[in-house]
């Protein structure tokens, strides 16, 4: 076997499924969707939402998947090599950066927020993020209502636990000030990003089979008992203050999914919709394609394609949208205007690390719960970060017949220091919020409808089908081939004009304004140039060896 | 919650609970994959072979 070629492979059907799924779960299952949903009619934000699954969401990921085993086949398991089998031209293995750079970079800020979900789960253990055990949220809460008596005006209980709580978030990310990690106080938070670093690439070092299958096979259902732990909780509230009937769990389900039918008529909704599809299930971020990759000939794609968004939307539709909002309206935004409701819905962030623990502290047995559920999200984002890394891995494993342990440590050194530049521009979180912009949200669209055209256009909506049906244990409807060569790339381009219409110009004015949001640009830029390089040294491995060669060499 | 709301709600949820299940439980009753990979005996490169003769 040439060196370089990969022997990795699955081990099980269901292995392989939830990885696939754990890649897909994170934290926007759980606190972005329900955000979109309120803010987007509610309940009428499910018609177009389940329309986009049917439509972009599980055609995209059959196709992914399709390609990603059609690639493995032929002995490329990184997208650069894999596009380059797909489509036989020498520019095509250059898309490949985009699906490196895309994991690469988001797992970059990604392990951060995961470390952020640990650093909370271990608070609620030592108890400081409960009112009135004498930790750090109560000296924040006591400091709230001072500061406001200086200036003559007072805070009610509720208004100062919402200023304690906020300022314990942006005390523990460093929001206020650039480099306040390396504030000698925060070593214990150091320690716990340190953790969750190390953990990942243990994970990753242990190879698809022994590490990543081995850990999602007990992480997903794991988080799945957690959440239905912590969704039972919720559901029995009841109205905890009978003083205020109106805030109650009935009504926190209503303010989730009572349809404003007009909603339907906004070509915002259908845009959100689409989004948060198209984010949810982790299509055009270059997982399921090197994923898939590691699969053999007999194996099903269409079956396991299907499983895996179920389950995505099992968490998201079934978890996420029966607990994240129904709790947060009890303690929190029942008794907040609708201007300001919509603030912290609209911000995953501010819902999940400042408005939920604020629940979970009026709540009884919150304690337990809040650790419960911050444990629950920690294990669904590692799951999805420890994705991240395997495509690039992949990349060094067969671009230059790196072995595992020199691979993982390259890429260890690489993505420490993109972690180094978030965690040090954390004021305002702006370098973070760069990266996930450009990056976690601008690229993926850009590959996504590269992936489309490239199944729908270079593979062939006939070969692919072939491909898909290899080993399947289902058909795919064959309407669905046309949908993916004319609906979905013209669906897709549809929405991100529509996206850039709406954002890019804030953007453009934020890079023309600040220097951390150009720094974080150049970075990006640096990153992605020396993919670039990379990528044309290995194709010229790569065809020095013949392994670019029509009908090329098969396993 | 209004009647709309309860009726949006128990459709979406029984619906993916509905895809789902049907998902699992299909991928669940194949045979296992390792069954089809089975090796016989001549399979397996003991590596000794090389100079038998």
């Amino acid at each position: 076997m040439p060196e370089g070629r990969s022997t990795e492979r699955w081990g099980s059907r269901i292995g392989v499924i939830l990885a696939v799924a754990g890649s897909a779960v994170g934290l926007g299952n759980f606190l972005r969707f329900p955000g979109q949903a309120a803010q987007n009619g509610g309940g009428a934000f499910m018609l177009p939402y389940f329309i986009s699954l049917l439509v972009l969401g599980i055609p995209l990921c059959w196709a992914e998947w399709t390609m990603g085993r059609y690639g493995g086949l032929r002995g490329f398991n990184s997208a650069p090599g894999i596009y380059a089998t797909i489509w036989r031209n020498p520019i095509s293995k250059y898309f490949g950066s985009i699906a490196l750079l895309l994991p690469l970079v988001i797992y970059m800020y990604y392990v951060l927020i995961e470390a952020w979900c640990l650093g909370y789960a271990v608070n609620y253990l030592t108890g400081d993020l409960m009112i009135g055990s004498g930790g750090t949220v109560d000296t924040l809460i006591e400091t709230a209502h001072a500061e406001a008596a200086k200036t003559g005006t007072s805070l009610t209980d509720a208004e100062a636990a919402s200023a304690g709580f906020g300022q314990f978030f942006g005390n523990f990310v460093g929001a206020n000030q650039d480099g306040f990690a390396l504030g000698g106080k925060n070593a214990p938070w150091l320690l716990v990003l340190a953790a969750t670093f190390v953990f990942n690439f243990i994970l990753i070092y242990r190879g698809v089979n022994k590490g990543i299958e081995m850990f999602c096979r007990f992480a997903m259902p794991a988080m799945a008992v957690l959440a239905i732990i912590v969704l039972i909780r919720v559901l029995t509230l009841g109205t905890p203050d009978p003083a205020r009937p109106e805030l109650s769990v009935v009504n926190g389900l209503g303010y989730m999914w009572n349809p404003d039918a007009k909603a339907l008529w906004n070509p915002q909704t259908w845009l959100a919709a689409s989004g948060q599809i198209f984010f949810s299930l982790s299509v055009g971020f270059g997982i399921i394609i090197n994923y898939a990759s590691y699969l053999r000939e007999k194996d099903d794609v269409v079956l396991s394609g299907l499983t895996s968004s179920s389950m995505n939307e099992f968490f998201e539709v079934c978890l996420g949208g029966l607990i994240t909002l129904p709790a947060a309206f009890i303690f929190v935004l029942g008794t907040l205007s609708p201007e300001a409701r919509e603030g912290i819905v609209q911000s995953g962030f501010s819902l999940g690390f400042k408005a939920l623990p604020h629940v979970f502290a009026n709540m009884w047995g919150g304690q337990l719960f809040g650790f419960l559920w911050f444990f629950m999200l920690f294990i669904a984002a590692i799951t999805s970060s420890v994705s991240m890394l395997q495509p690039v891995i992949a990349f060094f494993e067969e671009g230059f017949g790196l072995k595992r342990h020199s691979a993982a440590a390259l890429l260890g050194l690489i993505s420490a220091l993109g972690t180094g530049f978030v965690l040090y521009f954390s004021k305002d979180l702006i370098a973070l919020d760069t990266f996930d912009f450009w990056v976690g949200t601008f690229l993926i669209f850009v590959l996504a409808m590269f992936q489309a055209l490239l199944y729908g256009w270079a593979l062939g909506i006939k070969r692919g089908e072939e491909a898909a049906h290899q080993g399947a244990h289902i058909r795919i409807p064959r309407f669905v081939q046309y949908m993916l060569k004319y609906v979905v790339p013209v669906y897709l381009i549809a929405i991100f004009v529509a996206f850039c219409w709406q954002n890019l110009p804030d953007r453009m004015e934020q890079i023309a304004n600040d220097s951390v949001a150009v720094a974080s640009m150049l970075f990006i830029l640096t990153v992605l140039a020396f993919l670039l390089l990379l990528i044309h040294i290995a194709g010229r491995r790569w065809k020095a060896e013949g392994r670019l060669d029509e009908g090329g060499p098969r396993p | 919650m209004n009647p709309a709301g309860w009726a949006v709600m128990i459709v979406s949820v029984s619906s993916v609970l509905a895809l789902v299940t049907y998902c699992v439980v299909k991928v669940l009753s194949l045979p296992p994959v390792e069954m089809e990979d089975l090796h016989g005996p001549l399979d397996i490169d003991t590596r000794d072979t090389k100079d038998a003769d």
